[in-house]
């Protein structure tokens, strides 16, 4: 192929796509909707897979939560009227940690109580979360005004809370919270602080959703209400009691969380050592339980989880958008056929006047790659919109990254050439004498 | 020294079962200049010939000397080239490509021995106003009588000054009018020294020309020399 021929070769090759507009567009939404579902797929899995991570990683990749869990029921008792279980996280679990674990930079005990909270005649539903003042450190709480609980608020078991923006704005309205007590059962808490409510459980959706219920679980609470661990210790029984099929039943449990965030000094903490201390924790608090009453959960484990799992996701996501390409491809090669034996009259003529088949080759391949490359463009427009649209209306996250309108447009011209070789080269094979003879 | 010089050239087509002798040991010069006319019942190898001295196909054996340059072993890219800088192509079906207008047409020899942009457009213009189309450049074929479109498959023939042009029956298609046009043309480039072979099965068309040769079974049946004109 001469290269200075190149432009006037694409010239040629639009003006003849230009003779057959509709079939053209045609064959170009083929691959218009190929690039735009490469795109638009791999957008949506980078999106969702980023929310996910994004949840998982407000849990602390360096922390280790512990749960409480209802232990299995042993079926003996089934006939009582009325059953206490005790069982559960307990205070002095969170100092045994404190005390035994290495490399413990603090263990956050955390207890949490569903409750409704008002304020002059309104009311709303919220979750106490009874902690200490290091609850910062764990979780990722952002102070908008005022402060965190304190130390002194936690020795002297002071009515104080602190409070989530999402709680302040349907309780409070327009009145500044700060200062103002709320009221909850009874019992006054003046408003010290507001805190960030992040948004984990507004649009949970898939694993991510799954994860932040887990980790802070909403239960149709507003948002959260931060109280000194003493004062809910206090305040709150540690009773609940339950009706369930007809038998009343009655819990007791002290503490829902412990979250132990792990900093050593010389070393810094993978997958492999956040296991093994899940690992001497769980030995830990084994000897300390005699039920099965608490489990760990590893953000991080779940963080290298998510990235495979978005990895595996990515790759059918993929494969999926490749095959359309794929139908859009042949699609293109079915086209250029017919093209070229359409137009065998001028390939003999062309040949007749001096054309090598080189110069025939290259004027079909230009003709194949040009509508892919024209499809490709539209396709990356379209893609980059669809994300957007669906961000916009269905709230989900997307991201479009350009590695994906790299590899989008890069298949495209990949397409066209390997869908294009074959017609061309049919072309250029075709015997002068016999073509120019054709009708 | 004759332009076109062939001896003793066979084409063989070898059809499976048996094979079909299309010419026998042929023997022509053609000299520089010369308006020559070949006529011959079908089936009598006229086709054959001039795809063969167009460089269309290869003969079986023999020689074919174009200019000196011996052309019967040349492989498809050194045809091709040799097709598209010596040889002027006229068809009876006029064979223009019909999504290019009157100069793009004119221009496509030109654009395939990679002659520039600019310098092929003023070729191509000068052409078609030689053949009376200077009114017309940006017609489409369809928009074009036939022997228009003939007209400018002359001019295109002309594009890369060749030394030979090939007439395949070149008013086969067009009324008698148009057609004494095109033979006028025709007459004029034989009179510029074009050397002109011209295919028919008309003879009043082949009394223009300086020499006939009717062919019959693949060989030269008789000659038949109407004396030089220029």
């Amino acid at each position: 192929m001469r290269w200075f021929g190149i432009k006037r070769t694409a010239k040629l090759g639009l003006k003849s796509l230009w003779m057959h507009r509709l079939r053209s567009t045609l064959t170009t939404l083929g691959i218009v909707f190929g690039v735009c579902s490469v795109i638009a797929m791999l957008a949506i899995g980078e999106g969702a897979s980023r929310q996910t991570q994004e949840a998982i990683a407000r849990l602390g990749s360096t922390n280790l939560i512990i749960e409480t869990v209802e232990p299995p029921e042993k079926g003996t008792n089934t006939g009582d009227v009325e059953t206490v279980r005790n069982y559960g996280l307990t205070y002095s679990d969170a100092e045994s940690i404190r005390h035994t674990m290495p490399d413990v930079e603090v263990a956050v005990p955390i207890r949490e109580v569903d409750q409704q909270a008002r304020y002059l005649n309104r009311k709303v539903a919220i979750k106490i979360v009874g902690t200490i003042p290091w609850y910062t450190e764990i979780a990722p709480v952002r102070i908008i005004r005022g402060r965190f609980l304190s130390s002194i608020d936690l020795h002297n078991q002071q009515s104080v809370c602190v409070i989530d923006d999402d709680v302040a704005r349907k309780l409070f309205a327009f009145d500044d919270p700060l200062g103002r007590h709320l009221g909850i059962r009874g019992s006054f808490y003046r408003v010290v602080g507001i805190a960030a409510a992040y948004s984990s459980t507004k649009n949970g959706n898939g694993f991510g959703g799954d994860m932040a219920s887990s980790a802070g679980g909403d239960g149709g609470a507003v948002g959260k209400v931060y109280v000194p661990l003493t004062t809910a210790k206090v305040r709150f029984g540690e009773f609940s009691f339950s009706l369930s099929g007809g038998s009343r039943s009655a819990s007791k449990v002290e503490l829902q969380k412990i979250t132990v965030k792990v900093n050593p000094k010389d070393r810094t903490m993978g997958l492999k050592e956040m296991l093994a201390m899940r690992d001497t924790l769980n030995v830990l608090l084994d000897r300390l339980h005699d039920k099965e009453d608490f489990r760990i959960v590893v953000p991080l484990e779940l963080l290298v989880e998510a990235a495979r799992t978005k990895r595996i996701f990515n790759i059918v996501l993929g494969s999926i958008a490749a095959i359309s390409l794929l139908v859009g491809g042949i699609g293109i090669m079915n086209i250029m056929l017919a093209s070229v034996s359409e137009r065998t009259r001028e390939i003999g003529i062309r040949r007749a006047l001096g054309a090598k088949k080189r110069d025939i080759i290259a004027q079909f391949l230009t003709e194949t790659v040009m509508l892919t490359l024209i499809g490709g463009i539209l396709g990356i427009v379209l893609g980059v919109v669809i994300p957007y649209m669906v961000t916009r209306f269905a709230e989900m996250t997307t991201v479009v990254t350009p590695l994906s309108l790299i590899l989008a447009f890069g298949i495209s011209a990949a397409v066209g050439v390997t869908f294009g070789l074959y017609p061309a080269w049919r072309a250029a094979n075709m015997d002068p004498i016999e073509s120019l003879r054709h009708e | 020294m004759a332009i076109v010089d062939i001896k003793n050239l066979c084409k063989v087509y070898d059809l499976g079962s048996f094979d079909v002798s299309a010419l026998s040991s042929l023997d022509l010069e053609i000299e520089q200049g010369q308006y020559m006319a070949i006529m011959g019942p079908s089936g009598s190898g006229k086709s054959t010939l001039l795809n063969v001295l167009g460089c269309l196909d290869t003969p079986s054996s023999g020689i074919y000397n174009l200019a000196g340059e011996d052309v019967a072993g040349l492989d498809d890219d050194e045809l091709s080239a040799i097709r598209g800088s010596r040889i002027g192509f006229i068809f009876q079906s006029y064979n223009l490509i019909a999504q290019l207008n009157v100069i793009e047409n004119i221009e496509v020899p030109m654009y395939y021995q990679g002659i520039g942009e600019r310098s092929s457009f003023d070729r191509a213009k000068e052409l078609a106003e030689m053949v009376g189309l200077g009114e017309r450049l940006t017609h489409r074929p369809s928009q074009l009588s036939g022997g228009q479109q003939q007209r400018v498959a002359i001019a295109r023939s002309l594009a890369n000054d060749p030394v030979i042009i090939l007439a395949d029956e070149p008013t086969g298609n067009l009324d008698s009018k148009s057609g004494s046009e095109i033979l006028v043309i025709l007459d004029e480039l034989h009179r510029r020294g074009k050397t002109l072979i011209i295919v028919t099965h008309d003879e009043s068309i082949a009394e223009r020309a300086e020499r006939t040769i009717h062919l019959l079974d693949g060989r030269i049946e008789r000659e038949v020399h109407n004396g030089k004109r220029y």
